[in-house]
């Protein structure tokens, strides 16, 4: 069996040295504008204003009903929830959407890309305050609806217009923020 | 008094920190004469100072003086002893305090005991330490001043989050700190040999042990702090891929790699420039880890630690050390000479592709957790969670897990993989009895499978490299190899298995009512308040049998908190031989029912035995270095002593 030749370690080039600090530059730049954004967590988002998409969902446990977009077409403003049993900070925010339940708010959600067995655990561990909960396999529902992640909400009004997104974790100091686009759809 | 000896302290700690710095930097430049002289010893006092501050602190928890404000906002009287102590590193302040009480420490240790480096080199190393230091005492002088008063004092201590009221917190951060600090003297020791260029096998094992026992502590900390989550967090999982959980795991994954390349520079002398860069990112690692944590700029199960003001200090404090260090990467690695060569087929080459695939495990893992910012740059939230992190860091652990099989056995230089052979296919053959139990206990998951398949082969090719060895006579070096890696098979056994093969049930059930989980009857007898020092709760009475053998008792609690007021669920658990049943009570439900979740996890346990053998491995391996060093240095000493007495 012949030996393989020695490998030739090549001197790297000069350049080459310099590419961690360039990168290293770039994750400062990036948290640099993470650190000095805007607190608001208020976007505008395009879909504001419009009509929900056409979809109807599978339901995604066995002891809530399927979502579709009639169910949103009662004359009342509904709240959206957008999340998923493998996302962390959707666990943060079930406090918040529970104390939004208690205040007589409807809540919906969409779990994404999610086991119904997960989602019946992840509501177990976290409060389950959803009337209905789709199931989105595909992310389809979520795309056609402007959102590319979660946990994300939907304020919607009584016609199925989209009156609000917040994108993200609702923390307990969105609240008030949550109530007024509620109050403002009715 | 106590308080303010405490202060005085960290304040003379920190001027001696600028005269290790700056007579360093002379005597480096040239132009010092005779400060040379005084750098070892600043090193040595600045350690000694700063641990008296930290002792201070340490007292002013034990005693509950309310008139210290991080103590009345921290701690509380009821406590019991051992939380106040480690109530004293559980909140800010405290904590950067034992970091640059470790990292003096550590830094006085150095300048004590280590006589192998060039001596330009080491006074370089002893300021760079000198460096890092100064920026987290001035951080902690100028705005986090642990030993602030509160006047008038507080009548009662306002208490510690109640999740971090356990044993658990005693240990974890601690030890996660002296993996982050011990990985500081590495990166001294790598920007002490940019400096000079004098990068070679002395360097290596001057770094070696700051490396290895850095990996140790680093190994521990995960280890407990993913038990930690998982009985104290209530989820019933054991890695989440949380930010924090992520920062602790990349210093880990890059100390792992510069453990392995910086023994090729040891033993080869090969990997030079790419071993000095591992010590700068290692550390790297360790300080964006921090940053992550304390800035609160992404979101985290670990909210409790957040300040966005003192996260822009971190930052600072890291532009500078790493920006640094990487500017002098840039300008000085190019001209540091070349090490030996080797083939494809040998050990470096397998080290090279163990270093490869750590490091883009690493690039994975950071990217996965910074990717939420990068979106939020384009006003675009999102969330990774496993679908992402399990599947692609998979795809580069594979490979190395392969070659991990075959590396130990090849000789170092060049080498004949047709040698290979026997073991090889042992290896193989492993790996399908491994397929065929799998498949026959019915395991699912693609994963899983391919986890539990990688753990047999390599437990099975882990002790190899002791065949044909007299074991007695082994080195000890060899032995903590052979451990950390059958560690890695056994951890990789009990995550397939946790995976693949646990039971989940969520029932509300009666008083009197049995569930069924795997092999577990379990019985629900009774639901009682109980209370602790500071806390009350309400503690279902079960038993549980496996098997219809004995029953044991088992009883998971709601805890709630008074001070400050908050609920947590304290899971019971259950080890058995094959694994763990895990309880948790949730709320009543309607009818006198109580939620149970209930888990059967089989071998679970092996996540954290494979973790801890890991980190023997390393202690092992560390033993046999120092012991090694020990016996050369006094070797040497005899011989200059000889030298000095004939004249020389």
């Amino acid at each position: 069996m012949s030996v393989p030749p020695p490998l030739e370690p090549r001197r790297a080039s000069p350049w080459a040295l310099w590419l961690p600090l360039i990168l290293f530059a770039g994750f400062l730049a990036l948290v640099i504008h993470g650190l000095t954004r805007p607190g608001s967590t208020e976007v505008e988002s395009a879909m504001v204003g419009k009509p929900l998409p056409a979809f109807a969902l599978e339901p995604a446990v066995f002891d809530r009903p399927g979502l579709a977009t009639a169910d949103f077409k009662v004359g009342k403003p509904r709240l959206l929830n957008i999340f998923a049993s493998w996302c962390v900070p959707c666990a943060i925010e079930a406090p918040q959407l529970e104390s939004l339940r208690r205040e007589g708010v409807a809540i919906d959600g969409i779990a994404i890309r999610d086991r119904r067995e997960d989602v019946a655990a992840f509501l177990a561990r976290n409060g389950n305050p959803f009337a209905r909960i789709g199931k989105d396999d595909v992310s389809a529902v979520q795309l056609a609806l402007g959102s590319s992640g979660v946990p994300e909400s939907f304020v919607i009004d009584g016609k199925g217009v989209i009156r609000y997104q917040h994108i993200g974790v609702i923390r307990a100091e969105d609240l008030p923020l949550i109530r007024e686009k509620l109050e403002e759809a009715q | 008094m106590i308080a303010e000896l405490g202060l005085a302290a960290l304040w003379l700690a920190a001027s001696l920190a600028a005269l290790q710095l700056l007579a360093g930097a002379l005597a480096v430049a040239g132009k010092g004469g005779d400060m040379a002289g005084l750098v070892r010893p600043a090193a040595v006092v600045q350690g000694l100072l700063a641990l008296m501050s930290f002792a201070a602190l340490i007292l002013l928890f034990a005693r509950t003086d309310l008139s210290v404000l991080l103590v009345a906002t921290n701690s509380h009287s009821a406590k019991p002893l051992v939380f106040k102590i480690a109530g004293a590193w559980g909140n800010h302040e405290g904590s950067m305090l034992l970091w640059v009480t470790v990292m003096g420490l550590a830094g006085g240790f150095v300048a004590l005991i280590d006589r192998r480096l060039p001596e330009r080199t080491m006074l370089a190393t002893l300021a760079a330490q000198a460096f890092v230091s100064l920026g987290f005492y001035g951080f902690l002088l100028m705005s986090s001043n642990p030993f602030a008063r509160l006047d008038p004092a507080a009548a009662e201590g306002a208490g510690l989050n109640p999740l971090l009221q356990d044993i658990g917190l005693a240990f974890h951060p601690p030890t996660l700190y002296l993996g982050y600090v011990g990985l500081s003297v590495a990166f001294s020791f790598a920007v002490g040999a940019l400096i000079t260029r004098e990068v070679g096998p002395l360097f290596a094992r001057a770094m070696r042990p700051w490396v290895l026992g850095a990996w140790i502590f680093l190994t521990l900390g995960i280890t407990a702090g993913s038990y930690w989550a998982y009985y104290e967090l209530g989820w019933g999982g054991w890695w989440f891929w949380d930010p924090v959980e992520n920062a602790s795991l990349m210093p880990w994954l890059a100390a792992t790699a510069l453990l392995h390349s910086v023994s090729v520079l040891a033993s080869r002398d090969a990997l030079r420039t790419w071993t000095v860069m591992l010590g700068v990112v290692a550390f790297s690692m360790s300080m964006i880890g921090t940053f992550l944590v304390r800035s609160g700029i992404l979101t985290s199960v670990h909210a409790f630690a957040v300040d966005p003001e003192r996260g822009a200090f971190i930052l600072v404090l890291l532009a500078i050390y790493i920006g640094g260090a990487l500017v002098l990467f840039g300008l000085n690695a190019a001209s540091i000479s070349e090490g030996k060569r080797f083939s494809v087929v040998s050990r470096e080459g397998a080290l090279v592709v163990n270093n490869v695939m750590l490091s883009a495990i690493l690039g994975v893992v950071l990217f996965g957790t910074l990717y939420p910012l990068v979106t939020e740059a384009f006003d675009t939230r999102v969330s990774v969670g496993p679908p992402y992190f399990n599947p692609v860091s998979a795809v580069f652990f594979v490979p190395m897990a392969l070659v991990l099989m075959a590396g130990p056995l090849l000789r170092w230089r060049q080498d004949n993989a047709g040698r290979l052979g026997r073991p090889l296919i042992i290896a193989a053959l492993a790996m399908m009895a491994a397929l065929l139990a799998f498949v026959l206990l019915g395991g699912g998951g693609t994963l899983a499978l391919i986890g539990f398949v990688l753990a047999g082969g390599l437990a099975a090719a882990s002790v190899m490299p002791l065949k044909g060895r007299n074991l007695r006579r082994t080195p000890l070096a060899v032995w903590g190899m052979v451990v950390a890696h059958f560690g890695v098979a056994v951890a990789l056994a009990g995550m397939a298995c946790e995976s693949a093969f646990s039971v989940e049930k969520l029932v509300a059930v009666r008083i009197g009512e049995s569930v069924v989980v795997g092999p577990w009857r379990v019985v629900l007898r009774g639901v009682e308040p109980v209370a602790g020092p500071n806390w009350t709760a309400l503690e279902a009475d079960m038993t549980a049998s496996y098997q219809d053998s004995a029953t044991v008792a088992v009883r998971p609690q709601a805890r709630s908190f008074w001070s400050p007021p908050q609920q947590t669920s304290e899971a019971a658990l259950v080890t058995h031989r094959f694994g763990q049943l895990y309880a948790v009570l949730g709320e009543a439900a309607e009818g006198g029912r109580w939620q149970l979740r209930l888990w059967w996890k089989p071998f679970v346990t092996l996540i954290w035995l494979g973790g801890l053998l890991i980190a023997l491995g390393g202690l092992l391996a560390l033993t046999s270095r120092v012991a090694f060093d020990m016996r050369r240095g006094f070797a040497r000493r005899r011989i200059v002593m000889r030298r000095e007495d004939t004249g020389r």
